[in-house]
This record gives C-alpha cells, sequence and structure tokens, in this order.
C-alpha cells in the first residue's frame, strides 16, 4: 500500500467493516509511513471539530428565537388547509 | 445512527403521546403547542441546511404542513422530535433544490495531490489541534462553520447530514435521491476538503 491508496481507502479504514488482512495492510503502512500517521490524526480531528462545531456547548450562542410572525403563519395555513 | 428500534414498538414519551393525540383529534391548541415546541429546533437544522433566513422559514413552515397533513400516519416507532428532524431536513434540501445555484469552488483543489512517487506533494504536518477543548472556544467554532460553509454545495449537504444531523448513510442517500456508496465517497471527499481548509488554522507551529 501506497500514500495515495491509503488516503484514498482511508473512510473505508476508520468506518468499514474491511476484512483482517485488509486493515493488516494499512496498519503496516501507518508503522512505516508519518506522514499517513499525521494524515490520519488530522483527518480524524476534523470530524471531530465539524461535529463540535454545531453541538450545544456552554458558550455556543442560543439557537434563534422562533419568530411570532413564523409560527402565526404556520398556524394560519393549517387553518386554511383543512 | 442506526435506529434498533423495533419496528411499530412505540417509543414515544408520555408527554408527547398526549400532544400526539390531541393534534390527530384536530386541537388547534395542540398544533400551536408542537409549533412552539419543537419550531425552535427545527429552525436551528434548516438555516444549518439553507443559509438564508427566508428559505429557512419557509422550510420550517413546508415542514409542519406536512408533518400536520400526515400526522394520522406518525405510528410513535421514534420521537416525535426525531420524526419532525427528518421532515424538517427533507423540506430545508426541497428548498435548497429550488435556489438557484452559485457558482462554487471546485473540490478537486482542496483534496490530496500526489507525486509521481505516490507520496503527497504537500506532506501532512501533525497538528495541535485537540477539539475537545479547541471547540470551546467560539473563534474555532466559527472557523469549523465558515470552513464547512465553504464546501461546494453536495458535499457540504452530505457533511451536514451525517456528522451534524445524525442521519445514517441510507436514510441520506435516500433524502439525496442517491446511492449509499455515492453517500460514502462524497463524506470522504468532504473530509478531506475540510481538513485541507483547516489545516494552515492547526499545523504544528501555527497555534
Amino acid at each position: 500500500m501506497n500514500c495515495r491508496e491509503f488516503t484514498e481507502f482511508l473512510h473505508e479504514y476508520l468506518f468499514g467493516n474491511l476484512p483482517v488482512e485488509e486493515r493488516a495492510e494499512f496498519d503496516k503502512h501507518l508503522a512505516e509511513c508519518p506522514w499517513c500517521v499525521a494524515y490520519l490524526d488530522s483527518y480524524q480531528k476534523t470530524i471531530q471539530l465539524g461535529q463540535a462545531a454545531y453541538s450545544q456547548s456552554a458558550d455556543a450562542p442560543p439557537p434563534a428565537d422562533v419568530p411570532e410572525e413564523l409560527i402565526q403563519a404556520i398556524l394560519s395555513a393549517r387553518s386554511r388547509a383543512t | 445512527m442506526e435506529d434498533a428500534t423495533p419496528r411499530h414498538q412505540s417509543v414515544i414519551a408520555p408527554d408527547e403521546a398526549g400532544l400526539l393525540a390531541r393534534i390527530k383529534a384536530g386541537d388547534s391548541d395542540a398544533f400551536e403547542a408542537c409549533v412552539r415546541t419543537y419550531g425552535r429546533q427545527m429552525l436551528t437544522v434548516a438555516q444549518r441546511v439553507v443559509r438564508n433566513e427566508q428559505d429557512a422559514n419557509d422550510a420550517v413552515q413546508d415542514a409542519f404542513l406536512s408533518a400536520f397533513k400526515s400526522i394520522n400516519q406518525f405510528q410513535g416507532q421514534s420521537r416525535l422530535g426525531t420524526w419532525l428532524h427528518r421532515i424538517v431536513v427533507n423540506a430545508a434540501l426541497g428548498r435548497l433544490r429550488r435556489r438557484q445555484r452559485q457558482p462554487e469552488k471546485s473540490i478537486e483543489d482542496l483534496l490530496p495531490h500526489f507525486g509521481e512517487d505516490e507520496h503527497q506533494i504537500d506532506p501532512p504536518v501533525p497538528w495541535e489541534a485537540t477539539p475537545e477543548t479547541n471547540v470551546q472556544e467560539k473563534e474555532t467554532r466559527e472557523l469549523v462553520q465558515r470552513s464547512i460553509n465553504q464546501l461546494p454545495e453536495i458535499y457540504r449537504i452530505v457533511l451536514l447530514l451525517r456528522d451534524i444531523e445524525g442521519l445514517d448513510s441510507e436514510e441520506t442517500a435516500q433524502m439525496l435521491g442517491t446511492t449509499v456508496a455515492v453517500v460514502k465517497t462524497r463524506l470522504h471527499r468532504a473530509h478531506q476538503a475540510l481538513r485541507s481548509l483547516l489545516d494552515p488554522h492547526f499545523r504544528r507551529g501555527n497555534l
């Protein structure tokens, strides 16, 4: 396995159900390639940062309130539809 | 996110069950309570998908009307909020499809490039970032959100639905009218592209 293949199939390595032999190929490459170790680490951190960027945390801005006009528009549209 | 709940088994909470029964009975106050209870959560989701206030409002309205219309088909297989979440995602995608496409950056520029020796031309450098602590900072959250918004639309949407909204690949494929294989490929490309956008900010020595 080379760096191009490692990078191309990284998603399968992390989230797929690869057969043991194929996983071993990835592990072997990682043991020899510090660049792909760095890439794998930053790829995983990217996913975590993305998920956390929209999660509710103490200092995150609160979600926008629903404008009263929107609530009334929904309720009157429903009345008209029935 | 796999739903392990057996089909037809209700997982609805008692307080939701009462509200649901009243909505099904056509109680106007119950419709209003539903809009007020779930509206904020639905508006947040719609805003993330369409990134435009008017389209987000329209998507939420579309979603509630669609939900009320088909409320009798909802048998409590999931929480009411979960059911509404799927509906508003769908409504927001519908609004997005109607909007005129903007010219956008090519994904190719954001993917790794390789030399003849099959190594990356710009060799990866370790990151200092520790998501657990970094993301608590407002600047980091905004940087990541801005970077996600720079992704070409078809990749941004897959990343949003899978990583942020918690849909599984099958649901995402169904909503986008494509295959699970395409969803997986786009998600991988989206992660790679987002990594490229964040890389200058997090590589060792730049913090």
